[in-house]
């Protein structure tokens, strides 16, 4: 398989993830999936030109990326369960204490 | 540039820092919330010696771990300036922590992990250690935010944030990966190399990315909509760390990226920090004339005066650099001044935030009223306080680079933006005053007095500061 063809998914996933934070209004936790595709999509990316340039530094970045990633949804997850706490719901439209 | 495989002594203040933090978060957990005050103070005074190791001229510079660090004026400069923003937010946090009940030492902990974080950021010389170092702060910034857990405010502050800023993190992702893939490296140096030789499509959308993620770390528009959510739904203390420090780094790592990866399509990253610049400045203007609450009023400010600052990164010169450097160090003086007083305002123990607070603030409190009227004087850029000169920089480079368009927009926009501020001077002098304030906490009294006169002073010795700020801009070209 030719490099577009990686690259081609990786912009679909990318896109699928944006979408996904842009245009849900039902649940936080689907944007917390969202981020995830998105970060999965670079890592496509990433080891996809690293193997066709025979370079390793991307798959060294994608390691590199996969462990904030796991730091990021942890502390993304610890907001969302003191916010549920406070508010007693976890929908996007409920999100609306601040406003201006 | 003295290049070397690794070298200690060059990521001395990382190391001390990081070294530090660790040894603080041990102390903490084994002496419980007790540890708040001694944490802090060890804090500040580790901060202090960081900012002496980052600022000693007999430390060797250069860039280091295989091209991913660099250690030149540029990079001590702006962290020397990022280590100040972390050190008097801290200490203005003492007070307010304490009277708030939210004291705990978790705080100065993680004021020191997004330092530190900051700190790596502003030495970035590659898309690893920039986005390993973004992540650092943002990570540490986003738990901050949501500080005052029990709060509905504060953790929804924490929770947008957090949702914008890993949406961001992943646009700036996918970026380096683009540049990654379409240069062939992720060493700001050799994709300079690569895209000065031919510039693909790749690489054009790579810098959209990576641009877009960075505008949303400073907030300029269109990557704004979280600032005035978070400012205002955020303890005072956090909001004070937000508008300083952190935006220093991203405003460094944001020049140092232009200037030294992409000095080969400046013409195509100019247009859109013009773009940017502009829109920033607009709404910064237009949007703060409404608000009632001044930390909200406070997020449009800054808004605008990161517009204000893009325009001498969108003239693309040295000397744009250079007011770049010089917007960023006054600009985080007035702010660091500003929510000093607004820290102050407190009545009957507990913090008030709306305009109408300050009312007839000169008859009750004559010192602060006239400290903080200095510091909007120089928010709007009223010569010949410094926030005028910061304006005058900024245009000088505008026009040096033939934006005659950018540079009027910039002076239409302060004269709309001035209004706002000058609305809060008119109301602390001419309105009827409401109940005095309590007694102000002496550091806050005196980071809002240093700060007004540093901004008062600034016009007998302007050449200390922009001969330092040249002497960091000229390290990137």
């Amino acid at each position: 398989m030719d490099l577009s063809a990686y690259l081609t998914l990786a912009a679909i996933v990318f896109t699928i993830g944006i979408a996904g934070i842009i245009l849900n209004h039902k649940n936080i936790i689907i944007i917390l999936m969202s981020v995830e595709l998105i970060l999965l999509a670079v890592n496509i990316n990433l080891v996809a030109f690293s193997t066709f340039a025979g370079d390793l530094t991307g798959q060294a970045f994608a390691l590199f990326v996969l462990t904030v990633a796991a730091a990021e949804a942890a502390i993304g997850l610890a907001i969302l369960v003191a916010y549920y706490r406070n508010r007693g719901s976890i929908a996007v439209e409920d999100i609306n204490a601040l406003k201006g | 540039m003295h290049e070397t495989a690794l070298s200690l002594p060059v990521v001395l203040p990382e190391a001390v820092l990081a070294l530090g933090t660790l040894l603080l978060v041990l102390y903490g957990a084994l002496r419980g919330e007790r540890a708040y005050s001694v944490v802090t103070e060890i804090s500040v005074a580790l901060l202090g010696i960081v900012f002496l190791i980052v600022v000693w001229k007999s430390r060797p510079m250069g860039i280091t771990f295989y091209g991913a660090f660099a250690d030149d004026p540029f990079t001590r400069f702006m962290s020397g300036l990022a280590v100040i923003g972390s050190l008097v937010t801290l200490l203005l946090s003492l007070d307010f922590m304490r009277s708030e009940r939210i004291a705990g030492f978790e705080f100065p902990v993680l004021i020191l992990l997004s330092t530190l974080g900051m700190l790596m950021l502003i030495s970035a010389n590659d898309f690893i250690a920039l986005y390993l170092g973004l992540e650092l702060m943002s990570l540490a910034l986003y738990v901050i935010a949501a500080y005052r857990r029990h709060d509905l405010r504060a953790t929804e502050a924490g929770l947008k944030y957090f949702v914008l800023g890993a949406l961001s993190s992943g646009m700036l992702l996918y970026g380096a990966s683009l540049i990654y893939g379409y240069s062939g490296s992720v060493n700001f140096n050799d994709v300079a190399t690569a895209v000065h030789d031919h510039r693909s499509m790749g690489v054009l959308f790579g810098l959209v990315f990576v641009l877009s993620g960075l505008a949303f770390k400073i907030s300029a528009v269109p990557f704004h909509m979280w600032t005035p959510d978070v400012y205002e739904g955020a303890p005072t203390p956090v909001t004070t760390f937000f508008a300083s420090a952190p935006k220093i780094a991203a405003m460094a790592v944001l020049v140092r990226v232009a200037f030294t990866a992409f000095p080969g399509i400046a013409g195509d990253w100019r247009q859109i920090l013009t773009f940017v610049s502009i829109a920033s400045m607009a709404l910064g203007a237009f949007a703060a004339i409404g608000q009632t609450n001044i930390k909200r009023l406070m997020a449009y400010s800054s808004i605008g005066h990161m517009g204000f600052a893009l325009v001498g990164l969108a003239a693309g010169t040295v000397e744009g650099a250079q007011s770049v450097i010089v917007y960023m160090s006054i600009y985080v003086i007035m702010t660091l001044g500003t929510f000093a007083a607004i820290l102050s305002m407190r009545r009957d123990g507990k913090a008030v935030e709306t305009i109408a607070d300050l009312a007839g603030l000169a008859r009750t409190d004559s010192l602060m009223a006239f400290f903080l009227a200095t510091m909007m004087f120089s928010l709007a850029g009223v010569p010949p306080l410094a926030g005028f000169f910061a304006k005058f920089y900024v245009f000088a480079a505008a026009i040096k680079a033939d934006l005659y368009g950018l540079a009027i927009i910039g002076v239409l926009a302060s004269a709309v933006g001035a209004y706002y501020y000058l609305r809060i001077v008119k109301l602390m002098y001419f309105d009827e005053p409401v109940r005095p304030f309590d007694r102000p906490d002496v550091i806050a009294r005196s980071v809002l007095a240093v700060a007004a006169t540093l901004v008062i002073v600034f016009l007998f010795a302007p050449s200390l500061l922009t001969n330092a700020a040249m002497a960091a801009a000229q390290t990137l070209f």
